[in-house]
């Protein structure tokens, strides 16, 4: 038995089962624990009270919607391409998931220390938008097609000052190691040195997570409810499931990239407080989401593409030559 | 059925079917839209889905009996359908209403207004995306409400204005409780305001959209906001004045552009005019009857009148006919102002992006019950 293990393969297998094991359980928890606290917080920014019936203040809600996900009919419409609108909610799990597995939630703790961490998690974001896609077209239904279409348009303008602004800190860390990159910061952090990397990033990490004001692909007041119209059940509560991990993957992402990760500047924090604080940081970024969705009305597409091309991606630009003549002096 | 569906598409186009169930178009309505990707080549509104023949129910039921029904024309402003058809017997039957009656109607008008009023700015919000300006609109609209129920018993389907007065007298302490709310509403309209006018993106979704103008409303015989903001200052209230319109010093809101903002800007400006007529109302408001003495059975002579109202989507009115002998009427035909208005958004929509075709068409404001009848 003790000798199975001391093969490095068999390590190796048992090692990275057991993190994407560990990884979902944590990011499962983390969702619901997020579409309990959505609903919360929006609530109360509307003037509602939000889920409280429940559990005390309606904590089991999550669940409870998620046991009711599981026993509805799952209705898959006739003139579906059924392979395609079948498969479109697992790939979208299992594409909001993968980048996960490159998050470090302390120094040490993640399932893979990738020496190229960031673009591994940059290029799985991006391939969010495929299941948007196969959901739009198997369903065969004219809001979910222009949904896909919309996804496709949003990515396209958002995905390249997305990768744009992350350059400036990778220059500024000198590696593409999600822990060099914090480590990095243990002083200071990028959003410092890094202002207008971090506004690019912050206003294309919104579009990325598909939240309002750019929640094209499925703006419920056009499209009904845009790529997810015809789903439901638990195919539904899937697509949902990889919206609110997307969320924690891109928030987790920011504060790595922008706000020191598990470092507070000039205070030394013990291993056993990294995790901690990095998710304290986490969801202080993530009730700003929450803020910004409960107060803007939604852009349009239009307006949506113009932002990304005509002010992002110039200012992403300025901020590599900025970070550049910066690190040369 | 829809002309649009028999049209021949390129293959870049194709028909959407917006409605009659989808989230933006309030109620029943259904828009046949020609689409290349986002942009709308052709709108079409298609109505009747919630057609129920009034004019028709009219004629086999007694005056008093269609009253009921009058709160189900428009359904959010119930109180002006009764004004417009009430208004239209008793000048059939030449009858006298009592100085208080006259002045319980414009309060109560003018308070229906300001929640009507109230319901598009909070549903405009939503379909624009600003889910929370839903829920602060329905707040204060529910204090309205409130108000409203307190003398009428009702919430949304009244039957408060009666041929020669209203029903009820005011409720005990409703005069009071009325001008606190009115004391209260522009602290809330500022923070509309404020919420509204310092978001950029608010802004850039109006400025510009689906603009109509001048001479197209006039033709297409928009009434209400919807002409007043391309700046036509044509009110019922003052051109044509009913109850005691004429002896109240109001103003006229206009704005300029016709656009989506123009329209909305109208809505929001237009009850702080209802607060002020209120205020006056409430004032001025004397001792006395609220209800002349009318015959059990009503039975009007031989005649026609035609009774103009401004109800808060337009001019509402009524042509009334009465043969001298049934307890029925003759016949009797509305003019509803949300039909006039639908009628002129497909010219404002055409090549618009779909987003722009949703806000466009919260703007107009249209109720289905008043469209379809």
């Amino acid at each position: 038995m003790i000798a199975i293990l001391d093969n490095p393969l068999v390590f190796a297998l048992i090692k990275g089962v057991a993190g994407v094991a560990g990884i979902i359980t944590f990011v499962s928890l983390n969702v619901l624990f997020l579409v309990w606290l959505e609903r919360k917080v929006i609530a109360r920014l509307q003037v509602r009270y939000g889920p409280n019936r429940a559990g005390k203040f309606g904590l089991l809600q999550p669940i409870a919607d998620t046991v009711k996900l599981f026993v509805k009919e799952d209705i898959i419409p006739e003139k579906a391409d059924r392979a395609v609108f079948t498969l479109a909610p697992a790939v979208a799990f299992g594409a909001a998931i993968l980048p996960a597995v490159a998050i470090p939630f302390a120094s040490g703790l993640m399932v893979s220390d990738l020496n190229v961490g960031i673009l591994y998690v940059i290029a799985l974001l991006s391939l969010g938008t495929i299941p948007v896609i196969m959901a739009g077209w198997g369903s065969n239904n004219k809001y979910t097609l222009l949904g896909a279409m919309r996804a496709v348009a949003q990515s396209l303008s958002y995905e390249i000052p997305l990768v744009l602004s992350i350059i400036g800190v990778v220059a500024l860390a000198g590696s593409l190691s999600l822990v060099e990159i914090t480590h990095a910061q243990e002083n200071i952090w990028y959003v410092f040195l890094q202002p207008i990397g971090f506004i690019v990033f912050f206003i294309a990490a919104i579009a990325e997570m598909g939240r309002i004001p750019f929640d094209m692909p499925e703006s419920e007041s056009e499209l009904v409810a845009g790529f997810h119209t015809e789903y439901s059940g638990m195919k539904f509560g899937l697509l949902l499931f990889a919206e609110y991990i997307h969320m924690v993957v891109a928030s987790a992402l920011m504060v790595l990239l922008f706000f020191g990760g598990w470092n507070i500047p000039f205070v030394t924090v013990p291993f056993i407080l990294q995790a901690g604080v990095l998710i304290v940081k986490m969801y202080v970024v993530i009730l700003i989401l929450m803020w910004i969705r409960g107060t803007l009305p939604r852009v349009t597409i239009v307006q949506m593409t113009a932002i990304g091309w005509k002010v992002l991606i110039p200012l992403a630009l300025l901020n590599i030559l900025l970070t550049g003549v910066f690190m040369t002096l | 059925m829809a002309q649009l569906s028999t049209t021949k598409l390129k293959p870049n186009e194709m028909l959407l079917n917006m409605g009659p169930q989808h989230p933006s178009t309030h109620g029943v309505c259904r828009l046949v839209l020609k689409v290349d990707g986002e942009k709308a080549l052709e709108v079409e509104p298609v109505i009747g889905y919630l057609h129920r023949g009034m004019e028709k129910l009219a004629e086999n039921r007694t005056y008093i009996q269609f009253l009921p029904l009058t709160d189900r024309l428009d359904y959010v402003a119930p109180l002006g359908n009764n004004q417009v058809y009430v208004q239209a017997i008793e000048e059939l039957m030449e009858i006298e209403v009592p100085e208080r009656a006259d002045y319980i109607r414009v309060i109560m008008l003018e308070l229906q207004r300001i929640a009507s009023h109230l319901l598009f700015i909070s549903s405009f919000g939503a379909d624009v995306g600003a889910w929370t300006v839903l829920m602060y609109g329905f707040r204060e609209r529910e204090r309205l409400l409130d108000l409203l129920e307190m003398t009428t018993g009702g919430r949304m389907v009244y039957s408060y204005i009666w041929p020669g007065g209203v029903r009820y007298d005011l409720a005990d302490g409703f005069v009071e409780k009325c001008r606190k709310e009115m004391e209260d509403l522009p602290k809330y309209l500022e923070d509309y305001k404020k919420y509204f006018y310092s978001n950029e993106i608010f802004l850039k979704r109006c400025e510009g959209v689906g603009i109509l103008k001048k001479e197209d409303a006039v033709n297409m015989g928009v009434t209400g906001a919807n002409l007043r903001a391309c700046g036509l200052a044509h009110d019922v209230r003052k051109d044509d004045p009913y109850s005691i319109y004429d002896q109240l010093d109001f103003k006229v809101i206009t704005e300029k552009g016709g656009d989506t903002l123009a329209r909305f800007n109208m809505r929001l400006r237009e009850i702080y005019e209802s607060i002020n007529i209120v205020n006056q109302a409430l004032d001025a408001l004397p001792k006395g009857d609220f209800r002349a003495k009318i015959p059990k059975i009503l039975k009007p002579p031989f005649g026609e009148v035609y009774s103009r109202t401004e109800a808060p989507r337009g001019e509402l009115s009524m042509y009334l006919v009465s043969d001298g002998e049934s307890k029925s009427p003759f016949r009797l035909k509305i003019r509803s102002p949300s039909f006039c208005n639908l009628s002129a958004f497909p010219a404002t929509a055409r090549g618009a992006i779909l987003a722009d075709v949703v806000a466009n068409f919260a703007s107009i404001d249209i109720v289905l019950g008043d469209v379809d009848r």
